[in-house]
């Protein structure tokens, strides 16, 4: 394998990664309480808005605007929960999708009143400038992008299987009723829920907005690949959104180097319709 | 006398306009057995989800320990101390049979008590020991049923409800479970047990109502219910 194609795969896994960690959100809430939330591309954009207000106003790098963006976008999940998921989730499908769709434009509207219409950027230099390692040349942004993005979702993974407040969590997924009969009380699970999956996205957010350009609608474009990262994983499985990020950072490096980068995103929906019509349940979501 | 632990007066359970339970009334003195005796359809496992704050009580008292529980809702009522062994089990078939106990003990104040709670399940329900790490959803029906009642068990439980412990399982697997209960009363837990099969239970049990149509309709001592004509009449629906 030529030095160029490892330069390119390895761009790939680094993207892949950040795309496992705002996907990560959404499966989760998907998971735990069957609520499509289509304003998610949205809160990513409200973390990299953040990161923004923490540069321009106190001059935080990651270092500041990664925890502020986590703690800020929780925030936010929970509160969308308590005033507007809680009372829908009780209403038809529909009812879920306007409803999530609508707190979308909300965000969206709000954000172009607050911040203008124009595009920003972080410098490049923030988090240190690129260096080479075995030939091969990495960003530090990009890097650092990608192990905060894995070490996050795998801490939303371990959260989930391995800890006591992670089982219930899961209980009152399966079976709210059977949850309550052990004393959980579900409200509190799912608002929980809605402050991880925040606290993820808007780390996700910080993240990518060391190197991608800030506008109110970043969002729309990140929700499309948020949403085929989730099916193509499976909706509901973090370790699902990990390996469907992987392989569609990669897949679109890959496409955007030897075919052209034009035809990137043609590639990946294919592969991803190929891969829904023969297991529609996604790589690792139960059937 | 003083005070049952457990008191029913004219329970009432509406699911929309059906009537789930008419008029139920029943007194569970702390440390006795009593069955709740009836037909598919009496109004047993309504009863139960009543007291345990699974099905809305539409009228009547729920009175436990002194207080009315009618109203309040499932998670409270547990942390009170009843715990109910549901019908159709409702496990957390995606977990293992730890983590399920470990649901279990979620109302536990004293978590210092787990690890002797969890090694009295597993002394009742050696079965449940070798099967640890399973999940439960892949267990027998028998297995499923004697994860259900440990995972009541593991909230110290003042008072349990068993709904149908028998329902579905072999007989030698109901004759195991009949053997953890008496085990269970001798060492004085308080149970309130529905169930289908009246001699089973009225082996069981101190005490014993028998529901018709949503209604309490006989009671009396296990032992002089058991031969009595009417018991049978009622189970048969023949007037």
């Amino acid at each position: 394998m030529s030095m160029t194609l490892v330069q390119v795969v390895i761009g790939g896994l680094l993207l892949g990664a950040v795309y496992a960690l705002f996907s990560s959100g959404l499966t989760l809430i998907w998971g735990m309480m069957n609520v499509v939330n289509f304003a998610h591309g949205d809160f990513v954009m409200l973390g990299m808005y953040t990161a923004v207000v923490i540069w321009t106003s106190l001059g935080g790098g990651p270092w500041a605007s990664v925890p502020a963006a986590a703690i800020v976008i929780a925030t936010l999940g929970v509160i969308s929960y308590f005033f507007l998921v809680r009372h829908i989730m009780k209403g038809p499908m529909l009812a879920q999708i306007l409803g999530t769709f609508g707190l979308a434009l909300f965000l969206r509207y709000g954000a172009l009143w607050a911040f203008g219409a124009n595009f920003k950027s972080l410098p490049d230099n923030l988090v240190g400038h690129s260096f080479v390692l075995g030939g091969i040349r990495f960003e530090g942004s990009r890097v650092l992008a990608a192990v905060v993005g894995l070490g996050v979702t795998f801490a939303l993974h371990l959260i989930l299987t391995r800890t006591q407040i992670g089982s219930r969590m899961l209980a009152v997924s399966e079976n709210a009723t059977a949850a309550q009969l052990m004393g959980i009380r579900p409200q509190r699970m799912q608002a929980l829920a809605w402050a991880m999956a925040g606290a993820a996205t808007g780390i996700a957010g910080a993240l990518i907005a060391l190197f991608l350009p800030i506008s109110p609608t970043a969002g729309e474009t990140l929700a499309i690949v948020a949403f085929v990262t989730v099916s193509l994983g499976g909706f509901g499985s973090v370790t699902g959104a990990l390996v469907a990020g992987l392989l569609i950072g990669v897949v679109e490096s890959l496409t955007a180097y030897l075919v052209g980068p034009i035809y990137k995103e043609v590639i990946v929906y294919t592969l991803f319709v190929l891969v829904l019509w023969f297991r529609p349940q996604g790589l690792m979501g139960k059937a | 006398m003083s005070e049952p632990l457990l008191k029913i007066e004219h329970l009432e359970v509406k699911y929309g306009d059906l009537i789930g339970v008419a008029d139920v009334s029943l007194e569970v003195p702390k440390g006795s057995v009593v069955a709740l005796l009836g037909s598919n359809g009496a109004g047993k496992t309504t009863t139960l989800n009543a007291i345990a704050g699974i099905a809305r009580v539409s009228a009547g008292k729920v009175t436990f320990a002194g207080e009315n529980l009618a109203g309040q809702p499932a998670y409270a009522i547990v942390r009170k101390g009843i715990a109910l062994s549901p019908e159709g089990w409702r496990l957390f078939a995606q977990q293992s049979v730890e983590s399920n106990l470990m649901l279990g003990a979620t109302p536990l104040a004293d978590r210092k008590q787990i690890p002797r709670l969890i090694d009295h399940v597993y002394t009742v329900f050696p079965r449940l020991a070798e099967r640890r790490a399973q999940r439960a959803g892949t267990m027998s029906g028998g297995e499923r049923q004697m994860l259900a009642v440990g995972r009541a068990l593991m909230s110290a439980p003042q008072l349990l409800l068993l709904d149908e412990p028998s329902l579905g399982l072999a007989p030698a697997i109901v004759d195991t479970m009949y053997d953890c209960f008496a085990a269970l009363h001798k060492e004085g837990q308080t149970i309130l047990l529905a169930e289908q099969s009246v001699d089973l239970a009225l082996e069981a049990a101190d005490h014993a109502y028998v529901l018709q149509v949503g209604r309490t309709v006989l009671e009396g001592p296990a032992k002089t219910m058991a031969g009595n004509s009417d018991v049978q009449r009622i189970y048969l629906g023949v007037e």
